[in-house]
């Protein structure tokens, strides 16, 4: 998925990549399900840039934000990429903080072993505290 | 934190969600603004949700959009209205934005 | 302070974009900086120099235009999203330009808020 996301983002190069030395702490909020719009997968474009740029990089994925996690996505019908296997790459970028909220998983009737990946599974107190933790909260 | 929210209460579930989640944040506000000012009337049935959330966190509502939406004579008391230099303020005293999309 | 803004929903479908507009200007008005717009999503839409509107309609394409140039900010369109959606070179409305994700998180680093747009 690497190389073919490369593409995806037009093969940007970091020589603009900023060399102040600040870490601040981004957190990437994703609320939206897969296919049905385009902005999970333009978030995930983002956050793969972001770890260009040593930043303290976390996502949090709440309401139907979780459905981008579970397993067993099959696309090849609707003839669009399953980008699903992406957030099982994302440690190889040292992306590591996933929070998946309770409260949105029992909502839908998922648990933690439905998801694909390795997450933390957080009380929407604790998500809210992590919130307020950031410097910069993107939201999609 | 200052908190987003652009959606009308009655066709979607944001503003519940960002409810749930720092509903009970002390020093959380929250920014209804676009379609989400409907969540700002009299009256409705959402109002008991507001008034609740008003207990903990500071709710504010953009004027200009409420205005545009002829929902001027129908704000909730205690409600705090603020125009676009406003929000430039909210944005400016808290220390980060979530823009609940 | 410095205010960086993302744009993410297109032209007159959503108030989206008028909202970061009046944003951007309020806080331009208030002494503060805007150093950079960022346009993602759909939200690159907002840099055709094909969009007419009607006479009687506000022209959101020029009115970013406008702003851009008396408060020297740096409009920048997403490539990859740019490129999905058929905003190029060819039909770039001038003072935006077209540059990677990376001028957003670059955006987010400097500036001191990131205020976010969309639906």
């Amino acid at each position: 998925m690497g190389e073919e996301m490369t593409e995806a983002t037009g093969g940007i190069d970091f020589e603009d990549e900023d060399a102040s030395g600040v870490i601040k702490k981004f957190m990437f909020v994703n609320r939206k399900a897969p296919y049905g719009t385009i902005y999970a997968l333009e978030a995930l474009e983002v956050v793969l840039i972001s770890a260009a740029f040593d930043q303290d990089v976390s996502l949090a994925f709440l309401d139907d934000g979780v459905y981008q996690l579970v397993k067993g996505q099959h696309t090849k019908a609707i003839d669009v990429k399953n980008f699903s296997p992406t957030y099982r790459a994302l440690e190889g970028y040292d992306i590591e903080k996933l929070y998946v909220e309770k409260e949105s998983l029992e909502q839908r009737g998922l648990t933690e072993a439905d998801l694909l990946v390795d997450v933390e599974v957080m009380s929407s107190a604790d998500i809210a505290k992590m919130m307020a933790e950031q410097d910069v909260v993107i939201s999609f | 934190m200052l908190h987003i929210v652009n959606k009308s209460p009655f066709e979607n579930q944001t503003l519940d969600s960002c409810l749930r989640v720092v509903g009970n944040v002390q020093g959380a506000a929250l920014l209804l603004t676009e379609d989400a000012v409907f969540a700002a009337t009299k009256g409705s049935i959402i109002e008991g949700k507001i008034k609740t959330a008003m207990s903990t966190i500071k709710v504010y509502a953009l004027w200009p959009d409420v205005e545009a939406r002829g929902m001027q004579d129908r704000v909730i008391e205690g409600i705090k209205m603020v125009d676009y230099g406003g929000f430039v303020d909210l944005v400016a005293e808290h220390s980060n934005c979530q823009s609940w999309l | 302070m410095k205010f960086a803004i993302m744009v993410n929903e297109g032209v007159y479908q959503h108030q989206a974009t008028d909202s970061a507009y009046q944003f951007a200007k309020a806080a331009i008005e208030k002494g503060h900086e805007v150093p950079r717009i960022f346009f993602y999503h759909d939200g690159v839409y907002n840099a055709s120099r094909l969009t007419e509107p009607p006479a009687d309609d506000r022209n959101i394409v020029s009115r970013w235009q406008k702003l851009a140039k008396e408060h020297n900010i740096d409009m920048v369109v997403c490539i990859a999203a740019a490129m999905r959606r058929g905003i190029k070179e060819e039909n770039l409305a001038e003072n935006f330009r077209i540059s990677g994700l990376g001028q957003l998180v670059e955006a987010g680093i400097q500036a001191d808020r990131l205020v976010v747009f969309g639906d």
